[in-house]
């Protein structure tokens, strides 16, 4: 037995102060918490978290500011962005970003998104896309693949009667007033790590004061898409990015020359 | 201050300013839009926020989140912006968050009419949007009213960390009218305890309509309910005319209950003993004194401009006391001072008390002159 004297060692990951500590009600595997703790991370390393003030959604993150260990105020089903401009509004010396599902934000949301990257609303927003309404129990969601299974389309996603999966990212990203938009996927460490470098980047976009910004996220579903997370996660590599590429949508020039 | 010549929207503007507003949000619907263009200079020229939102829906969670921050805030809108504000309404109420409506009602419903109504008294003093709140509503008669109403809602809304509304119907929006403004407050700088400011750690606040614990959710509503017993006993507000000999009581708010006041002096120069009994506050709606009226006269004559929705409070207070009728004109139709007039001199040639239910012998007069 050798005993081990952790006090010279050097801490090279832990707990980002940010994330408050508490255990999440998220499913084994589920990427919600891979997306809670790289916001937390950027929040910290940029020093925000006495300036920021979360918006949660209504979607299995309603909860959300449970996790983060700063401000939160909970909105209504997709009304997130419309909420997190009334509160940059009246804070605009306050960071504000909305953390939404795909059911949420492109959804029932999707009035109130477009119109907040239309105005070039200096929120960021988070948007977790798991292809299905992860909360209810996973119900068809407007980012469903085509022929995919879930609880409303029990015999796969029929293009002819609900026609096709809506791409946020190419939408938003023909908005002028959006300055930054990006989308990752959380399936592996190195598309994690990109996922946290566009989640700065999209911070970065609205400490900068350059107007809207959103990262999406693809997501993985394991309870609903009834799989492995690791079979969630290899799903979503095969599947669901050659129908939501990763990629920079949109890039301001002022952030072109950003190195984070 | 002096009186000067108002328009009822740009009136209540001015006078939401002048109490300290701090941020509104709003989207153009007639027969309310002029207040929406009057903020949208007046606001940034006083370097306070105005924004136009993409629609109702967005306007009221706009105000939501402007809420959460601690600033005053409102919106204005008229009745189908109403209903889609209805959801943000009783999210707002569930966070305990104080702000203010202001409503100019059209007829309804649908899309409706352009034209005055005072339809939205049910989906208002009754709660349109889900589960158990309370907002304070009150109905203003005239311009000044209007003023004095809205410059007080801000105060209210925060003593009782509630929705204010204030309820007019078009016709009020749309009159200009001698008002006298009240001073311009300062802008409030302090934020209130539970606001949101972007704090950490032991600092953080969270503000939610959400628990998914019903016996919190249980505690909450009860929470709600007993501030409303404090603003039912302290904000009543109502206003009487010509009630000391009456024998015969008209009971209407807003402009239903201002033309029945030129009808009821009418009456009275042919010497007929009735008075008006005029509630401003429909919620908490003035159950007192509607009680005492019911005891002291022999009719209750209730005049609205929809199909009886304040009747049914009244008739809930009356309990069969003394006999109440009903006189509406619905839809977006203004009743004139001739035929509530009309009305009560039926009324003093046969006092005696009706056969059946208000609406119903309404509805049969009523019938032959909506469809001449
Ligand atoms: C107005 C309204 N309609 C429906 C619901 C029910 N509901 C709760 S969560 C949800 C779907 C959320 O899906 P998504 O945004 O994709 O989030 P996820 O749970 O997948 O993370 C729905 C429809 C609601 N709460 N409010
Ligand atoms: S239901 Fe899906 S999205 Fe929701 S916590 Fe579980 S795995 Fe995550
Ligand atoms: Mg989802």
């Amino acid at each position: 037995m050798v005993a081990l004297d952790i006090k010279d060692m050097e801490v090279v990951y832990q707990h980002p102060d940010s994330l408050a500590n508490v255990s999440t009600h998220y499913c084994p595997g589920c990427t919600h918490g891979i997306a809670h703790r790289l916001v937390a991370e950027v929040i910290d390393e940029m020093g925000l978290a006495e300036h920021t003030i979360g918006v949660a959604s209504v979607g299995c993150s309603a909860f959300s500011y449970n996790y983060f260990d700063f401000d939160f105020v909970q909105a209504p089903h997709g009304r997130a962005p419309a909420m997190a401009t009334g509160v940059k509004r009246c804070k605009p010396d306050r960071i504000v970003f909305t953390y939404q599902g795909d059911g949420d934000m492109i959804s029932i949301g999707a009035g109130e998104i477009i119109a907040a990257a239309g105005r070039g609303e200096n929120i960021t927003v988070i948007f977790m896309n798991n292809a299905n309404y992860g909360m209810t129990g996973g119900q068809m969601a407007p980012t469903t693949l085509p022929g995919m299974k879930t609880t409303s389309s029990p015999n796969g996603r029929d293009v002819e009667q609900t026609g096709y999966p809506i791409l946020a990212s190419e939408l938003l990203a023909t908005q002028e007033g959006a300055s930054f938009i990006a989308r990752r996927s959380l399936h592996d460490p190195k598309n994690i790590r990109m996922a946290k470098k566009a989640i700065r980047m999209a911070f970065e976009t609205q400490v900068r004061g350059l107007g809207f910004s959103m990262v999406e996220l693809l997501s993985t579903c394991p309870t609903n898409w009834h799989m492995t997370p690791a079979n969630a996660a290899k799903w979503m590599e095969e599947k669901m990015i050659p129908y939501f590429p990763i990629g920079d949508y949109k890039v301001h020039p002022a952030l072109s020359e950003l190195k984070v | 201050m002096a009186k000067e010549l108002w328009k009822g929207n740009e009136a209540f503007a001015e006078a939401a300013i002048r109490a300290g507003l701090q941020a509104y949000f709003g989207y153009p619907i007639t027969p309310q839009t002029e207040a929406l263009e009057y903020m949208s200079s007046r606001m940034p020229e006083l370097g306070r926020v105005f924004l136009q939102a993409e629609s109702e829906l967005g306007a009221i969670n706009m105000v939501y989140g402007a809420a959460c921050t601690g600033v005053r805030t409102m919106t204005s809108t008229s009745s189908p912006g109403t209903s889609l504000m209805m959801e943000g309404l009783s999210y707002i109420a569930a966070t305990e968050l104080p702000m203010v409506l202001v409503d100019v009602v059209r007829g309804g419903p649908g899309l409706g009419t352009i034209s005055p109504s005072q339809g939205d008294y049910n989906q208002m003093v009754h709660g349109g949007g889900h589960g158990d709140y309370y907002p304070i509503v009150m109905a203003p008669a005239g311009v000044q009213e209007t003023v004095d109403i809205v410059y007080g809602m801000f105060d209210l809304a925060e003593k009782y960390r509630s929705i204010g509304v204030v309820m007019l119907d078009g016709s009020i929006g749309q009159m200009i009218e001698p008002a006298e403004m009240p001073p311009m407050l300062e802008v409030r700088k302090d934020i209130p305890e539970w606001a949101v400011r972007g704090g950490s750690g032991k600092d953080k606040r969270i503000l939610t309509s959400i628990n998914l614990d019903p016996a919190e959710m249980e505690k909450m509503n009860l929470r709600l309910l007993k501030r409303w017993k404090e603003v039912e006993k302290n904000e009543v507000r109502f206003a009487e005319y010509y009630m000391d000999d009456a024998k015969i009581a008209i009971i209407g708010n807003g402009t239903a209950g201002r033309i029945a006041l030129s009808a009821v002096r009418a009456a009275r120069a042919a010497g007929i003993p009735v008075g008006l009994l005029r509630p401003i506050s429909l919620s908490p709606f003035p159950v007192k004194a509607v009680q005492e009226v019911a005891a002291q006269v022999d009719n209750i004559l209730v005049v609205e401009m929809n199909a009886g929705m304040m009747l049914e409070d009244v008739l809930k207070v009356v309990q069969g006391k003394t006999s109440v009728e009903f006189y509406g004109r619905i839809g977006g139709v203004m009743p004139y001072p001739e035929e509530i007039l009309a009305e009560i001199q039926r009324i003093a040639a046969n006092p005696s008390p009706i056969n059946g239910h208000p609406r119903d012998l309404w509805i049969e007069r009523i019938e032959p002159v909506i469809n001449r």
